[in-house]
């Protein structure tokens, strides 16, 4: 398949006026994502997005972890294609992997299955007295900054580029599994050949690196993590991808779902604090960067602002090579500027002569 | 009973026992897993080795990532029939018979319980870093200094309004707990409950109190 396959699976995606569904893991672990996605979409884009403080969690994480069962799943979904419904909305912007492809799942099966949506509409009838109508686009919020990537570049203060030397930065793109595994059609590019993020990557300057986990699981794999006893599927899998991309010398990773940025940034922590294992070429962590912090970056955002102090690997590396101004005193900052002191230390972070780029080949 | 769960009937079309899945699939790396051989099993149709995968531990090792599915030439999804699997394995309270299986009670205990008391799968003080301790010192500090710094990114943090990680309100709670009742998924709570509770006075625990529920979250025979 040619490089350029990408473009057979172009996905509708709607230009304005979307309901925001936020993400459990997003927000817990990346906050400031979420905020600065909002502000990307109103600020820099001028797009009408509702942010309904009704909005609940779809579920999804307690029904891949399989103690919800698919009817309740597909009510609580319902409900919230109701709330969009009576806000006037017919789009809907999901933050969440997870969520995005429930909901294109709950589409498909509702399509092929008619009773299971009759079963849904009656649900949601009895339990809240709501009723809804499908919503006309379903995107996921990388899905909208893809969208817009020549107008971001258009707003851009600067490229993903060496700020010394103009040489594109190298990336490691990783896009979440149920992006575009659970029906290829749905994600920019399909399965095989995502573009959405590298999309964005090689619009704004950087380069792509091509390695060969590159389409392999992030290692949540649900309750796999969720439950302390089955962490090491998790962080085997992690180390997998983290070893096969490691030759490459990538200066960041940038990843689509929540749970990947989260997994491939931590787990990078305990497996320098384990094994004395570091993955960048300067033999510290390799940077894991969200869309909407790379896209802030792009257009000047302040990288504390946006929340990026909140991965365990440190940061500093990406921005100083973008030649991005901030204030390392300012980092660990409470709400107005209140000094809350700073976290521990931790081996990721420490570069040290002897310990460096010490990777299994 | 299998059959009525339309993710095995979406999931499944023959099987040509390639082992693509098998291939490409992150448990089956970590664990004695083969999903190729669970789909096998499944069109055999045989009720003996069925009801044999409902108590085993095979079913509860795969992470739903779905990377079989794009990849399967029949257009099967093991993913989905391991769904279905699980499912009708807590229905019949058969998956308290294996180690994995019995992490179930936990995932209700904090995923579940959560949706329903606070509306998300998680918020920050459910990670706890005592638990947590692979979410290194930047999320203990995160988590400790919350109302800070939390704050600093997001405005209603904890309070009400929109934004991430609000309070949701009580009549958006109480809409998601009566759709948990009215569509069973608050019985489906309660199996795991009760089947979790009979196994645990089995095991010699005083009932499926926090001692059984830690030691299944926890527990690792490593014999898989
Ligand atoms: S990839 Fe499909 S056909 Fe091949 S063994 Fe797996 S389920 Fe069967
Ligand atoms: S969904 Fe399960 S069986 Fe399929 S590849 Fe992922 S872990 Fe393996």
């Amino acid at each position: 398949m040619k490089r350029s396959s990408w473009k057979e699976y172009q996905k509708e995606i709607a230009d304005d006026r979307y309901y925001y569904a936020r993400s459990c893991i997003r927000q817990n672990f990346f906050p400031g994502s979420e905020t600065t996605f909002l502000r990307i979409m109103r600020e820099a884009l001028g797009k009408d997005i509702f942010d309904d403080p009704r909005h609940t969690s779809c579920t999804g994480i307690g029904y891949h972890s399989d103690i919800v069962p698919l009817d309740t799943t597909m009510a609580v979904v319902a409900r919230q294609f109701a709330l969009a419904t009576e806000a006037g909305y017919e789009n809907i912007a999901v933050s969440c992997i997870t969520s995005f492809g429930l909901y294109t799942e709950i589409l498909e099966t509702w399509h092929e299955f008619p009773e299971t949506e009759a079963r849904a509409r009656e649900n949601l009838f009895k339990a809240t007295g709501r009723e809804f109508v499908i919503p006309k686009n379903i995107a996921h919020t990388s899905d909208l900054v893809f969208h817009n990537r020549e107008k971001i570049e258009e707003l851009a203060v600067r490229r993903l580029v060496d700020a010394r030397t103009g040489e594109p930065l190298r990336i490691v793109e990783h896009i979440g599994c149920h992006y575009a595994k659970i029906f290829p059609k749905s994600g920019i590019g399909g399965s095989e050949f995502p573009y959405v993020l590298a999309g964005m990557v090689e619009q704004w300057g950087g380069s792509v690196v091509d390695y060969p986990e590159r389409r392999h699981c992030c290692g949540f794999g649900f309750r796999n993590y969720l439950v302390q006893a089955n962490r090491g599927f998790s962080i085997a899998n992690s180390r997998k991808k983290l070893e096969s991309m490691a030759p490459y010398k990538p200066d960041m990773i940038v990843a689509n779902c929540p749970g990947c940025a989260m997994f491939l940034d931590k787990w990078q922590y305990a497996l320098a604090e384990m094994e004395n294992s570091t993955y960048g070429a300067d033999g510290r962590g390799i940077p894991v960067l969200t869309y909407e912090e790379m896209a802030g970056l792009v257009l000047g955002y302040d990288p504390w602002e946006m929340g990026m102090q909140m991965h365990q690997v440190d940061v500093e590396p990406v921005l100083e090579r973008l030649g991005v101004k901030y204030d390392p005193a300012a980092k660990f900052l409470g709400r107005a500027g209140k000094y809350i002191g700073a976290p521990g230390e931790a081996a990721v972070n420490s570069f040290s002569g002897d310990r460096i780029y010490r990777i299994r080949q | 009973m299998l059959m009525e769960d339309v993710r095995l009937r979406e999931g499944l079309r023959a099987c040509m026992n390639c082992g693509v899945c098998t291939g490409v699939c992150p448990s089956a790396e970590f664990y004695d897993y083969d999903p190729r051989r669970i789909v096998n099993i499944i069109q055999g149709r045989d009720d003996d080795q069925i009801e044999a995968l409902l108590r085993s531990e095979t079913i509860w090792y795969c992470g739903e990532c779905m990377s079989c599915r794009p990849r399967c030439p029949r257009g099967n999804t093991p993913g989905y029939i391991i769904q279905a699997l699980r499912t009708l394995s807590q229905r019949l309270g058969l998956f308290v018979e294996s180690e994995k299986g019995r992490q179930q009670l936990a995932l209700k205990r904090t995923i579940g319980q959560h949706i329903l008391d606070k509306g998300y799968c998680i918020t920050p003080r459910l990670v706890a870093p005592s638990q947590h301790p692979e979410q290194g010192p930047v999320w203990k500090w995160a988590v400790e200094n919350d109302t800070d710094f939390f704050a600093r990114l997001t405005p209603n943090y904890m309070g009400a309004g929109s934004g991430a990680v609000r309070e949701i309100d009580r009549e958006t709670i109480s809409e998601i707990q009566k759709i948990f009742e009215v569509t069973g998924g608050s019985a489906f709570f309660e199996n795991i409950e009760a089947a979790s509770d009979a196994k645990a006075r089995e095991m010699g625990f005083d009932g499926a109190s926090d001692r059984y529920m830690m030691h299944t979250f926890s527990h690792n025979s490593n014999r898989h």
